[in-house]
């Protein structure tokens, strides 16, 4: 493999392993303060692509009122989500509540496919397609702004719950909910931001991901599994292990086609994540375990 | 005060997924016209994946015959008698193409059109075999009629997945290209494909070879293709043959721009849609692909057997479906509609009979996928010279040209 080859897999793999990164950092941020994993997040990505799209095409907005208005509606879906399906059944356990997440999915693709589109979108690219040539290797200008999308979204996120009322809240909620409860956090406002935020991040994943890739009704079920991976390499801990565990899935997935090396071929990219999914479970699994007796 | 507003929210819920309409409801829909009372109606019925992952190619399907049974019925049905015709959803899955196929069965049809894909094809066919029920489907394997001898009660439409492959492949031969790189969909579509294109008769026949790691496949749902091309862009490839339906080709199309690959990209009819231009944008110029003559008609000399019937249905579907949307899929399910009609004309509603007219009456027959001879031998009926079975089909600034050679 050549140098230029080999920058060439990393920053593919990078490029995929950012909008992973942006979905797992939904997952984490609703598991921290909920508890649930809430497997309609790779929908929000869906959404945010497909929405974009038909307020472009339908509603004749222009491009980037529209991309701001597919995060709103996206977030608010989110926030729709949490008070419709999920408050009103908040004393059913958390795997009831897990398997809720599962039909609200169902729920929102169906109505994307029925009302959206059922037809493969895309975007048109943010800043033009002639590629850029870097250390020998040709980068789509996209794939520049995805990265950087995530990397600007991570350092905000990471402000908000460090500096900010609400998301020192958010983390108090997440640390401890009874005492933050004591001291006058309502939980409830809380998982209701968490949910709301989720479906924001997942949506800019969408909106930046459209002009690199088509999207359809259905692309929200591959990313919302790839983006859980990321979230589980990263222990459903932080948002920055969240991000690294994204980074880490997408450059594995991008140097298995590169190895070929056996079996591996290109056809088992998307096996590589569910491997790496369970090697994750298994090596973590005595700890999740003492920290669910902790909890 | 909150508990109304609760049922507020849920009655508002409920009321608008009633006026967004469709949701809920069963799949049967009936197409067409309303039937004179005289008469009773011929039961023809359709499968076809109007949604599901096979949704690109069956898009068109449903509204083609709907439009066919309405411009039938219009002009007076089948020798007075009204059509009727029951299409189902299979929702491209195999399982639910079997029910629905002893469903239709039950419903009493004469003939069954679909459904859309090899895989129902071949779930169906065994069912429909044993029921005594002809079936034309608008799948393009060709292990759903050949040999002819076992698929008595089978027929399919399409040009078959290897005389697209021969068509390729001969085009690479003239242009005296030796060393080809395979980029393939590992879905139904793309698997078959690559069974014909790795074929080591095959490849020989063309002088072709693939280069060593130019045997590359990815997952429908991929969303990048620049790892699998990059590896590609390694070897002597002089050309890449992608086989798979969008977005897949779309995304190939475009991750070869951003990576300066200059090597000409082959795809399959897989691509044969407007939306293929749509989601590779500019990069979409430059592809080479083989389809039936319906998205070039505009091009055909008017000596051509086939150009009338294509031009009418293209203008017909335009009004009736919206501008630009008409794609030899469709052409498929208007080409097994119409035999079954031709038949019905003929011989009246009897299965038996419907099957013995398509198999030795359809011979000289323009349809819109080529013109077909059918026979107890060949139960397709498209020429297998790959010359004439197909054309090829270059986009030249957005726009399909038509590629003679």
């Amino acid at each position: 493999m050549s140098s230029a080859q080999f920058v060439q897999y990393l920053i593919s793999g990078i490029t995929l392993g950012s909008v992973y990164a942006l979905v797992g950092l939904g997952f984490t941020i609703i598991y921290a303060v909920t508890k649930i994993i809430n497997f309609a997040q790779g929908e929000f990505v869906m959404l945010g692509g497909l929405l974009s799209f038909t307020l472009i095409h339908r509603a004749g907005l222009p491009f980037v009122p529209a991309l701001i208005l597919a995060i709103l509606i996206a977030a608010a879906v989110g926030a729709a989500m949490y008070l419709l399906a999920i408050r009103p059944s908040r004393k059913a356990s958390v795997v009831s509540l897990i398997i809720i997440t599962i039909g609200a999915a169902i729920f929102i693709r169906g109505i994307a496919g029925q009302e959206l589109t059922k037809d493969f979108v895309r975007l048109p690219s943010f800043s033009g397609e002639e590629s850029i040539s870097f250390l020998g290797a040709h980068i789509d200008p996209q794939a520049l702004w995805i990265i950087g999308t995530m990397v600007v979204v991570t350092i905000i996120l990471h402000l908000f719950l460090n500096y900010t009322m609400v998301g020192k809240a958010l983390k108090a909620c997440a640390i401890n909910p009874v005492a933050s409860s004591l001291v006058g956090i309502n939980p409830k406002t809380m998982a209701l931001v968490a949910f709301t935020l989720a479906s924001a991040l997942g949506s800019i994943g969408g909106v930046v991901l459209a002009p690199l890739t088509p999207l359809n009704y259905q692309a929200g079920i591959m990313l919302g599994l790839k983006g859980f991976v990321a979230a589980a390499i990263g222990g459903f801990k932080s948002p920055v292990a969240a991000v690294f565990g994204g980074l880490l899935l997408g450059i594995i997935e991008s140097f298995v086609v590169a190895a070929n090396w056996g079996p591996f071929t290109s056809a088992y990219k998307d096996a590589i994540a569910l491997v790496v999914l369970l090697f994750i479970l298994l090596v973590r699994s005595g700890r999740l375990a003492e920290e669910e007796r902790a909890g | 005060m909150r508990n109304y507003f609760k049922y507020a929210v849920v009655l508002f819920l409920v009321v608008s997924l009633l006026a967004l309409g469709g949701i809920g409801c069963s799949t049967k829909e009936e197409g067409g016209a309303t039937p004179t009372p005289a008469a009773t109606p011929y039961k023809v019925g359709a499968l076809f994946a109007s949604s599901g992952f096979n949704s690109t190619l069956g898009q068109t399907q449903k509204p083609t015959v709907e439009m066919l049974v309405d411009q039938i019925n219009k002009a007076g049905g089948i020798n007075g008698h009204p059509l009727e015709v029951i299409i189902y959803d299979t929702k491209s899955d195999t399982a639910t193409a079997t029910t629905l196929a002893n469903k239709l069965i039950e419903d009493g049809v004469v003939a069954i059109i679909g459904p859309t894909s090899t895989g129902e094809s071949m779930a169906v066919k065994t069912i429909t075999a044993q029921a005594g029920v002809p079936l034309v489907s608008c799948a393009a394997g060709s292990v759903i009629v050949e040999p002819a001898g076992n698929n008595t009660w089978t027929f399919t439409t399409p040009q078959l997945d290897y005389v697209a492959i021969d068509r390729i492949y001969t085009y690479l031969q003239e242009g005296n290209i030796t060393k080809i790189a395979l980029l393939t969909d590992t879905a139904g579509f793309g698997a078959a494909g690559r069974k014909w294109l790795v074929n080591q008769t095959m490849l020989s026949k063309y002088g072709l070879s693939i280069v060593p790691d130019g045997d590359q496949t990815y997952g429908t749902s991929d969303v990048d293709m620049q790892a699998q091309l990059t590896k590609i862009n390694g070897t002597e490839a002089q050309a890449i043959v992608c086989w798979g339906t969008n977005p897949g080709p779309a995304i190939v199309a475009r991750n070869m721009r951003t990576l300066g690959m200059t090597i000409p990209l082959f795809c399959s009819h897989g691509i044969a849609f407007k939306s293929f231009i749509d989601t590779a944008g500019t990069a979409a110029n430059g592809v080479i692909f083989c389809a039936g003559k319906l998205p070039i008609v505009d091009q055909l000399p008017t000596t051509d057997p086939q150009k009338a019937l294509l031009e009418k249905y293209k203008t017909d579907f335009d009004a009736w479906y919206g501008s630009g949307i008409a794609n030899t899929f469709g052409g498929h399910a208007y080409d097994s509609l119409m035999m079954v009609v031709d038949a019905l004309k003929a011989v009246g509603p009897d299965k038996a009979k419907i099957r013995d007219y398509i198999e030795n009456d359809i011979v000289n027959w323009p349809g819109t996928g080529g013109v077909f001879n059918m026979s107890p031998q060949d139960h397709n009926g498209l020429p297998r010279d790959p010359k004439q079975a197909m054309i090829l089909v270059k986009i030249v600034n957005g726009q399909w040209t038509w590629l003679q050679d």
